[in-house]
């Protein structure tokens, strides 16, 4: 590759320095701290520190609370991922027949994504809070026994749907772009083909847009692993009785309020791990995307 | 096998717009028909409206003696071969040919027979297991026409099938439609805007002008008549040179006129007329033209020289055998035979023909 010919030799550094700089200070610095502090056992004001190798890691691991926090984690992001995907393909699918006003219904379904993910739960929480919710009241009405704020079931069930219907905007865009980057002609040879609407969709549009879903499949996953702390903490706070304390939410749990703070470090390089673990999965797969060409 | 009919076919879009102006045509059992036009003169809006991938605004289509204006494409009959050729790009081969015909519970055997006469038709038994992806375009080209001969339909539609291929590969596609539908004598309807693959493939040649038929017929009798000044330029290539009578450079072929008041365009084709060089004489039925050469294309065989009728009038070529070493700005006479010209209607564009 011919080298970009600079004439000053140190522009090209300056010009990298500010990203390089934001990505020290917002990412290395911390990661370096939470690493150091996960070997380190620190009393609640802060005033003596001591090295302890691995046994942060080795009183995490086998701790039930944060086993179950896992096994809670797993539930929320698997239910979470789907309950954001199923209904975005379906309102995808329902975009392209749109004939009028295409461009007002695409926009109305990506507000969602703009919103904040506390006011969304503050949102869910206000329709769904048994003493005040206005959904509560009707569906104690139909004779639901429901309080989230009791049942762990019901509390899970809420924040997954807070968490998946913010998302589903974001989805929705991928599956639109994926729907419409399908030939015309190809629909139209299985038209032809003798295949109805429900076949040609299974057996031609689905398998399309397969690598979409895939990458929107560890996208929401991500999301569901660490960006639902907003969500969980405004219609929840973990509970009731840790139901909906995930892995991200522990870890704020036990360094800020517990104030187990080598704990909490211990616990959020785990999740680092399964972070770059998620990440490098991703990439493997969007670099062997299928080329349809 | 079937006969396609069309009548008083129209298509008018939502906003307001008439694609196709009332066509009638009637392709007979078993022949080629060819539409061929510029684009946007409707002619993929035909084919799609026979396919039933577009609604028909008015008239009816009959495939077999059936009306299947309201009928959905699986239900016509038909298998159509798209510009893009449209193969599932995440199915092998095999599964593309097999696809309509599982979709229509085609027995195993029978799937397994078509499939295997259809590879050896085309010469793609050792790609069926491949997908489409690791074809070359001219593979995927005849995977496109075995997923249309599987079916066994009662009619083959073509979507302009040949543009996306190089120049060479077209010409052999082009033979081996041709060959395949002698074969097979599947009726066939074919889009193009391509007059030379018009011209070579069709038994019926259709030409289609901003949504009505200009002219149909067979590709000589278009070619030897054309019935308007629209169709004498369209088939052909160089196109038809054309001479306005009342215009600048005209006096010499005045005798020409047709009779009737109307102003006239004559026609000839750059192939009847000959230059007059080296001494050649001038026969009694032909008529003498002055160009000033203004330019020289050498196709290799031949070469057409273009010059400007008695230097103000109208550009004509013409036809030279060979290597002509004319230079632009060179005075040369022309020799065009007397009954090698049209006669058009200036204003109406229509053919005249001499009582």
């Amino acid at each position: 590759m011919p080298k970009a010919a600079f004439p000053n030799k140190i522009l090209p550094y300056l010009l990298l320095a500010p990203q390089v700089l934001v990505t020290l200070v917002f990412f290395y610095w911390p990661a370096s701290q939470a690493l150091y502090q996960s070997v380190l056992k620190e009393d609640a004001f802060g005033l003596k520190t001591e090295f302890v190798g691995l046994s942060n890691f080795s009183a995490i691991l086998s701790n039930p609370n944060y086993l179950s926090s896992l096994q809670t984690t797993l539930i929320f992001s698997v239910s979470t991922a789907l309950l954001a995907m199923a209904p975005a393909l379906l309102l995808a699918t329902a975009a392209e027949k749109v004939v009028r006003g295409k461009g007002f219904y695409r926009t109305l379904m990506i507000w969602p994504y703009a919103v904040a993910p506390a006011v969304a739960g503050l949102l869910w929480l206000f329709m769904f809070n048994p003493t005040m919710g206005t959904f509560a009241y009707m569906l104690r009405a139909y004779g639901v026994a429901w309080d989230p704020l009791l049942k762990g079931d019901q509390a899970m069930l809420l924040v997954v749907v807070a968490a998946a219907w913010k998302q589903i905007s974001y989805n929705f865009l991928f599956f639109v772009a994926a729907l419409q980057s399908i030939p015309r002609s190809l629909v139209e040879a299985a038209a032809i083909d003798g295949a109805g609407s429900t076949k040609r969709f299974w057996t031609i549009v689905f398998p399309l847009i397969a690598p979409t879903s895939f990458f929107l499949l560890v996208v929401n996953t991500v999301y569901a692993f660490f960006d639902t702390f907003g969500i969980i903490d405004a219609v929840t706070a973990g509970g009731p009785a840790r139901a909906t304390e995930t892995l991200v939410y522990k870890v704020y749990i036990d360094g800020f309020v517990n104030l187990d703070l080598g704990g909490s470090a211990a616990q959020s390089v785990i999740l680092m791990a399964i972070v770059i673990a998620l990440t490098a999965i991703q990439f493997r797969y969007v670099e062997r995307k299928v080329h349809y060409a | 096998m079937a006969a396609i009919e069309l009548s008083e076919v129209r298509k008018v879009y939502a906003g307001g717009v008439e694609a196709v102006k009332g066509v009638s045509l009637t392709i007979p059992d078993g022949a080629f028909c060819v539409l061929v036009g510029p684009s946007g003169c409707g002619k993929s809006t035909l084919l799609r409206m026979v396919a039933g991938l577009e609604s028909i605004s008015g008239g009816t289509v009959r495939i077999g003696g059936r009306v299947v204006n309201d009928l959905e494409p699986a239900s016509r009959d038909i298998a159509m071969v798209f510009q893009n050729y449209a193969l599932y790009p995440h199915m092998t081969v095999r599964q593309n040919l097999e696809y309509g015909l599982k979709n229509r519970r085609t027995p195993k055997e029978e799937i397994a027979r078509r499939v295997e006469e259809a590879a050896r038709i085309l010469e793609i038994g050792q790609y069926l297991d491949r997908r489409p992806g690791q074809l070359s375009g001219g593979q995927r080209q005849r995977v496109a026409m075995g997923r249309a001969i599987v079916r066994e339909p009662a009619a083959f539609l073509f979507d302009e099938p040949l543009s996306n291929l190089d120049a060479k590969l077209r010409v052999t596609m082009r033979a081996e439609i041709r060959r395949l539908q002698r074969r097979l004598k599947t009726t066939s309807l074919y889009v193009t805007h391509d007059q030379l693959e018009a011209m070579t493939l069709a038994d019926q040649l259709v030409v289609l002008n901003a949504g009505r038929i200009e002219q149909a017929g067979s590709p000589m009798a278009i070619y030897e008549k054309p019935a308007s000044l629209f169709v004498a330029t369209f088939i052909g290539s160089p196109a038809m040179n054309l001479v306005p009578l009342d215009g600048p450079g005209a006096s010499p072929l005045a005798t020409l006129a047709g009779p009737g008041k109307a102003k006239q365009t004559l026609g000839i084709r750059p192939e009847h007329m000959r230059l007059l060089e080296g001494g050649a004489g001038v026969r009694a039925d032909e008529i003498v033209l002055d160009l000033s050469v203004s330019g020289v294309e050498v196709v290799g065989a031949e070469s057409y020289v273009t010059g400007r009728l008695a230097n103000s009038g109208p550009e004509i070529a013409v036809r030279v055998p060979g290597y002509s070493h004319l230079e632009p700005g060179a005075s040369v006479k022309a020799a065009a035979p007397l009954g090698a010209f049209h006669r058009f209607d200036a204003e109406s564009g229509r053919r005249l023909e001499l009582a």
